[in-house]
């Protein structure tokens, strides 16, 4: 039935590294999890909570990690995962195997933003972003006044694939101009920024959203290494939205020279 | 006219529900603070797939109205749901639409630009919008950045990572604000507020596995229901028919795979061990399309799965196990592999992703899994004083009276509930594609209520002594200490894995009176186990996940008893309570229909109401408000026997307004 079985029934070896808190040292533990088939992370993560001690035999705390719908469409539990950013609910242990044999499966928490404790990171940034750019469509009220603009099934379909990024962060991960320290705003904001603009009504604040994604920290800080696309697990095409809004930007700010 | 500068309403929850209220309360001038157990984008909302339900132009030119849709719903419900609220439902959806698609929604267009609509369950017109496979996400994310531009503004502050642990009462009763937490810090302190709004969601992680999000405990209308709110009509749990199988989650198969021309079959030899492809036509019984000629694999979700569970019970599963196919495939449905994957993309992606095979190229496997809470905190209204008059459309008058304060208020005065937590719109059984209707409905059309309320309660919360809010703060922090302090044997996680394991077998599908007291009585001793054998694994006080968990299970064994209680006391079958008498729980040899125990309108026309006295659920019942339409026998036009056998033969019919 599941495609990708390795066969494999040996116990599921999770090495994990840990942080009690957001100023501690991180420490790793080695669990053991007897294996099941159809197992993603979450059920091995689950599985730890209901016995949390690891292979040496300690007692120790379930982990802490951000968990929600597990269909991965709310972007709550990424992680890295052997080395990649993922999301727990959809990397199945199967898979890992058929990819990697069945050696221990390292998991870290994402590294371009501030531990919580554990697994759980911090974030903010993201969101805090998507308020820099005014990600909205700017509607008069919610009161009754008919529809919306009539829009071409094309451009639905090009809106709708930007309009799945969960704001999970794999995208940040992977990008090698993004660190912790910087202001660089990343691919998932400018794919937003495009996204806004496309809308009729949305393009009310175009302008002011090009504002906010260029200058330090802006889209042309963007250093082309393309990671960010390989690892979107909507599969957004991050690089044609960093393409399209740097052309704008450029745009305007030649219209910006000139009508100064 | 109070000084309306001080007043304050609290959201609790962050789903479709939440944010529709915070951001019509916020454009109407009320500040608004806002409580999410996570970032409000991540809430269960974005879950759902499949679409949302409203009248529209091209329906209605083929004899759909709002009225339709109203009586669909009361259908699809068994006639259980108060009918004023439904209708009102109805009538605004085509406007709760109209202002998505202004809020950049990205719905499916057709060729010309327009909505695309498409089938659902319950239903034979096409009256389903859609924004690809996943709706729920979209239309959570045009409330979200809503919200978030009211966020930047000031008219709404987020407080995200906390739990809402209980609502604060004055000495009269009314609700002036809430206890919360910190998920992060630890810290408990209190929130005043002249209204609350619950919009927390439902409660599957009370059966184990659902779809569900694993936030998705109850534990906040719990809280409430403890502190003297009602709930309504908690026996009611839908279980979705299909569903994937899985060891942390069972994930949904949107019911669109049916709308859009899957099939539902099994071999009809039992046991057939061959691969699905490789079974012929005559060799596979369509039992659904045997069954329900006319609706065929689009009946009501109650219906789908009551019969997949018999055919699995007659050992017809395949496999002989618990495990139908879902057929998308060319072959089956006669429809091209592209226009599916177009169609269907983000649904099919799923079961790729979490399965590991095309199911256009190969069957899916499925069963039923808890899907939706009809039952909640019971909730209010006031009826309008104009009379209904039908106009052909969704008629005038016989609603609610817009802007009660009554309307979606609990019985506690300020405590509000909206969504899914609440029990109004769905009665027994909730119709595909309503719910992110009535989440966007209840939390727009309750905006004016509150403010109303609000407007009409001398002083503000924020004047009120101190005392109230510490005294709760103390109790909570009490519970939390004691938790902490747990060093018993019983872990957490493992008691709600009991708990789910009981509900999940003898509380959903088919429910038997011997069963189901066995459970209560098990649910007695985890709650006596909780209080005197927990064992806390994690004593930190810095984001202390477990402690959190550990708190909902308590809150979920109080949940399951009042479902538990109100599924045995009601003694018959509507929508998805289905009810076997003890002597015929294993007579297979019977078909479930002629086992259970018919309607009985003259007895249990009637909403469950339970309360919490003196550490247990209470049962009453008060009458369902049946004004506008007389209920009829719930039918779905099943045959049997020989005109089953007959219609089985005949070639495949499209629904009527399927073209």
């Amino acid at each position: 039935m599941t495609a990708a079985t390795s066969g494999n029934k040996a116990p599921i070896v999770l090495r994990i590294k840990r942080q009690d808190t957001p100023t501690g040292e991180a420490y790793w533990e080695t669990f053991s999890i007897p294996y099941k088939p159809n197992m993603n992370i979450t059920s091995v993560l689950q599985a730890i909570a209901g016995n949390p001690v690891t292979t040496e035999g300690k007692k120790t705390a379930p982990l802490n990690y951000d968990a929600a719908c597990l269909e991965e469409v709310c972007g709550s539990c990424t992680m890295v995962i052997n080395g990649r950013a993922r999301q727990a609910c959809s990397a199945l242990i199967d898979h890992i195997r058929a990819e990697v044999g069945d050696g221990p499966i390292v998991i870290e928490p994402m590294s371009k933003f501030p531990v919580v404790r554990d697994l759980m990171v911090d974030r903010t940034r993201m969101f805090e972003n998507l308020k820099r750019i005014k990600g909205w469509i700017p509607v008069d009220g919610y009161y009754n006044q008919g529809h919306g603009p009539k829009i071409d099934p094309e451009q639905q379909e090009e809106m709708y694939a930007m309009s799945r990024c969960m704001t999970c962060g794999c995208c940040l991960e992977a990008c090698p101009q993004f660190t912790k320290d910087n202001h660089f705003v990343g691919a998932q904001v400018i794919s937003q920024v495009k996204y806004f603009n496309m809308h009729p009504t949305g393009d009310v604040h175009a302008d002011e959203r090009l504002e906010a994604v260029m200058g330090e920290g802006g889209i042309t800080d963007c250093g082309n290494a393309q990671n960010c696309v390989k690892v979107c697990p909507k599969e957004i095409p991050l690089v044609d939205s960093i393409g399209a809004v740097g052309r704008a930007a450029t745009v305007y700010s030649i219209k910006k020279f000139f009508t100064k | 006219m109070n000084d309306m500068a001080q007043k304050r309403v609290i959201v609790v929850g962050g789903g479709l529900a939440g944010l529709a209220a915070a951001m019509k309360l916020a454009e109407d001038n009320v500040a608004v603070d806002l409580f999410s157990l996570v970032p409000v984008k991540r809430s269960h909302s974005v879950c759902a797939q499949g679409g949302i339900n409203a009248c529209n132009e091209v329906a209605r030119q083929q004899g759909y109205s709002e009225w339709e849709h109203f009586y669909e719903t009361l259908k699809g419900g068994d006639f259980l749901a108060n009918q004023p609220p439904v209708l009102d439902m109805a009538r605004m959806a085509p406007n709760v639409i109209d202002l998505l698609d202004r809020m950049g929604v990205p719905f499916n267009r057709t060729s010309e630009g327009y909505r695309a609509l498409r089938l659902f369950g319950g239903s034979l017109f096409k009256r389903t919008h859609y924004a690809g496979a996943t709706t729920g996400q979209q239309l959570l994310y045009a409330l979200d950045e809503q919200c978030r531009r009211w966020e930047v503004e000031g008219r709404i502050t987020k407080y995200e990572f906390w739990d809402f642990l209980w609502p604060v009462l004055d000495d009269s009763g009314r609700c002036v604000g809430i206890v919360a937490q910190d998920l992060r810090t630890m810290q408990i302190r209190s929130f005043r507020a002249d209204a609350v709004v619950m919009a927390t969601g439902g409660n599957g992680l009370i059966f184990g596995q659902s779809t569900m999000s694993v936030i998705c405990t109850g534990s906040a209308s719990a809280r409430c229901y403890a502190a003297g709110a009602w709930l309504g009509n908690p026996e009611f749990v839908q279980v979705h028919p299909t569903a994937i199988p899985g060891e942390d989650k069972c994930r949904l198969m949107s019911e669109s795979a049916r709308g859009e021309g899957g099939r539902i079959w099994v071999p009809k030899k039992k046991g057939d061990s061959r691969q699905p492809n490789s079974i012929p036509e005559e060799e596979r019984d369509y039992f659904l399309e045997r069954l329900y000629p006319k609706y065929k694999n689009i009946v009501p979700r109650d219906i789908a799965t009551r019969e997949i569970f018999y055919i699995c019970e007659q050992g017809f599963g395949v496999g002989n196990g618990q495990m139908v196919y879902l057929d998308l495939t060319e072959k089956s449905t006669g429809i091209k592999y592209e226009e599916l994957k177009k169609k269907l993309g983000g649904i099919l992606e799923i079961y790729e992703k979490f399965v590991g095979v095309d199911p256009l190229l190969e069957p899916m496997r499925i069963y039923p899994a808890v899907h939706y809470s009809m039952g909640g905190l019971w909730v209010g209204f006031e009826k309008d004083s104009k009379p209904f008059e039908a106009d052909g459309k969704g008629g005038v008058g016989g609603g609610m009276k817009h802007g009660s304060p009554k309307n979606q208020m609990t019985n506690v005065p300020g405590l509000y509930a909206a969504g899914e937590a609440d029990y109004q719109y769905h009665g027994a059984n909730r119709l595909g594609a309503n719910s992110l209707l009535s989440c966007i409905f209840t939390g727009l059309f309750m905006g004016p209520s509150v403010k109303n309320y609000i407007e009409s309660q001398k002083g503000a919360a924020a004047e009120l002594p101190s005392g109230i809010f510490d005294a709760r703060v103390r109790d909570e922090q009490g519970k939390l200490q004691k938790l902490l302090k747990a060093n018993g044997d019983q872990n957490p996680y493992v008691l709600q894995r009991e708990l789910g394991k009981t509900m999940s077998d003898n509380v959903t599908i088919i429910r038997v009176n011997s069963r189901m007291k066995k459970t209560l009585a098990l649910i007695e001793d985890l709650k006596q186990r909780f209080q005197t054998k927990l064992g806390m694994p994690d004593g930190s006080t810095w984001s202390n996940q477990t402690v959190g968990f550990a708190r909902a299970v308590w809150d979920m064994m109080l949940l399951s008893e009042a479902i538990t209680k109100g599924a045995i006391a009601r003694e018959e079958s509507r929508g998805a309570h289905f009810k076997i008498p003890d002597d015929k729980a294993e007579r297979i040899d019977i078909p479930l229909d002629a086992r259970a125990l018919p309607r009985d309108d003259h007895n249990w026309l009637k909403s469950t109401i339970a309360s919490y006295k003196n550490g247990t659920c209470e049962l009453s019942y008060e009458p369902v408000d049946i004004a506008l339409a007389e209920p009829v026998k719930r039918d779905y036009g099943k045959t049997t026997g020989a005109a089953a056998a007959a219609a089985a033969t005949k070639p495949v019919e499209e629904p009527v307004a399927a073209k």
